[in-house]
């Protein structure tokens, strides 16, 4: 059994009269990447937000037992390019920015990471001096995974990080988040509400409704024998696809 | 396309006056308080704009008077914004009862009529320009304080401050670095149109005696200088209060030209 990275234990957010995430417990474990899905309103998002520490959940716990600093070592890319990226900050210092704030690197050897990290993003080094709105959407959401790998975390969450792409990008961008988890042996959480995609980078997988965990099993067991009906039918409509 | 010429025409307008005030001394044709006649004089070839009931070259005082009156102008207006974006970017960021605090303090500062808090505070103090400058800027900021509180709501609820949070950003960072560069618009325009503001006070209290002290030019101080000689001399109001209007228009009409530059709608139809 490999040891967990995160686990979570009876998390409940609430939002005014509205349930988002209602008693969910789990655990990352080290090294596997745990795919979570449902329909949007279903709380994956809010769970995410939740386990990274920009919202704090109305009730339960999270620990962290492989993780020391999670503002460097858990990372996350948003779902939309468009707005993730700060239309006034240039490339290079988005990127550069947790190395700065951190103190991970001395001021003058930041240029030469972001140059290091826009290689393993596969874009050009004098991307650094363009603006977000000079980037297409695929560029840009390379852009976002860069800056979430600066500080070299052990831990990504990926929310819906194609969903917003052309088709056509949704691929390549797949792959790249496929080799740079092998290549940096990091763990990821990615949510998605299109079962294709988590079947292409998952091993587990977690299934939401409403709030609540439906199941979770290994990818293998989840598509030939979902035990619930509702995962048959996200099953089902992927398929249909 | 009317306001894009208007725009244009307040810019050479606004230049002029910005370069007679710098080059001054060397466009002054006499020194502005020197008396260089003996009467009240119309405008002439020699005086352009004739002498006042000193014998003062109104000219030349016009000329000294746009340094004094953009001077005040511009100094008081960037306190004011300094003031009004700082709290309004606290207020508008961390909400909650800071923001009730701040808004509070707004419109306590926002039910004095300001014309008589510049005047109460200005009888205490010695009515000196540097007292001008301060007095408007901190009478003057809650506008831009309102301003800026509602552009940092709207940004705050963007991906991308979100974004920042997850690296790790420091409040100080989120609202200086991350939100500031991202409200500057908005900013911009309140200052132009501030400044009119701005100018209009100051001519306001030169012309009541509690702002720029003669013998020292403003166009407020010269207006007062008039009220005497309206009927005989009336050339010594005129001027003034032309170029306070000259001034005043151009400024609304370049803040009115960047306000629809800057719309946020248009920016984004062209991206």
């Amino acid at each position: 059994m490999v040891s967990p990275l995160i686990e979570i234990e009876h998390l409940v957010k609430q939002f005014g009269a509205v349930t988002a995430v209602n008693d969910v417990s789990l655990s990352i474990r080290q090294g596997e990447s745990l795919g979570l899905v449902g329909e949007s309103g279903s709380g994956k998002t809010t769970l995410a937000r939740m386990v990274i520490r920009l919202i704090e959940p109305t009730s339960g716990k999270i620990n962290y037992p492989g993780v020391s600093d999670i503002r460097r070592e858990c990372q996350i890319v948003f779902q939309d390019p468009q707005t993730s990226l700060n239309p006034r900050i240039k490339v290079g210092e988005a990127i550069g920015e947790p190395l700065l704030i951190h103190a991970l690197l001395p001021k003058s050897a930041i240029p030469l990471r972001v140059k290091e990290l826009l290689d393993m993003v596969k874009l050009p080094a004098e991307y650094a001096g363009r603006y977000p709105h000079e980037l297409s959407g695929g560029e840009r959401q390379r852009i976002g995974i860069a800056r979430a790998l600066a500080s070299r975390p052990k831990f990504l969450i990926l929310d819906e990080p194609v969903s917003a792409l052309d088709v056509s990008i949704q691929v390549d961008v797949l792959r790249l988040l496929r080799s740079l988890r092998d290549e940096l042996k990091l763990t990821y959480l990615f949510i998605a509400h299109d079962l294709s995609v988590i079947g292409f980078i998952c091993d587990r997988v977690a299934v939401m409704k409403q709030g609540e965990l439906l199941e979770l099993a290994d990818k293998a067991e989840l598509f030939a024998a979902p035990k619930m009906p509702y995962t048959r039918k996200l099953l089902a409509s992927t398929l249909a696809f | 396309m009317l306001k894009n010429r208007l725009a244009k025409f307040g810019l050479a307008v606004l230049l002029l006056f910005f370069l007679t005030a710098v080059f001054a001394p060397v466009i002054a044709p006499y020194d502005p308080d020197e008396i260089v006649a003996s009467d009240t004089l119309a405008p002439s070839l020699s005086h352009l704009f004739g002498t006042d009931d000193l014998g003062r070259d109104i000219f030349s005082r016009a000329v000294y008077g746009a340094r004094i009156s953009l001077t005040v102008g511009f100094v008081a207006v960037t306190i004011s914004v300094l003031i009004g974006t700082l709290l309004g970017a606290l207020a508008g960021y961390f909400s909650g009862w800071t923001d009730g605090v701040i808004m509070r303090f707004v419109d306590v500062m926002l039910a004095f009529p300001s014309i008589f808090l510049i005047l109460a505070i200005q009888a205490m103090l010695t009515p000196n320009i540097y007292n001008v400058m301060i007095v408007i800027g901190l009478t003057s900021w809650m506008g831009v304080a309102r301003l800026v509180r509602g552009e940092y709501l709207k940004i705050r609820e963007l991906q991308y401050v979100e974004a920042a949070r997850a690296i790790g950003c420091s409040h100080f960072r989120l609202i200086f670095r991350h939100m500031l560069p991202n409200a500057q618009a908005p900013i911009i325009v309140a200052a132009t149109l501030g400044m009119a503001g701005a100018i209009l006070t100051e001519s306001a209290l030169s012309f009541l005696g509690m702002g720029v002290q003669p013998p020292m030019p403003s166009w407020g101080n010269m207006l007062m200088d008039a009220q005497a000689y309206m009927r005989d001399a009336p050339w010594m109001a005129v001027i003034p209060g032309l170029l306070i209007l000259l001034a005043v228009l151009s400024l609304y009409f370049v803040g009115e030209g960047l306000r629809e530059a800057l719309d946020p709608r248009k920016y984004h139809a062209r991206s």
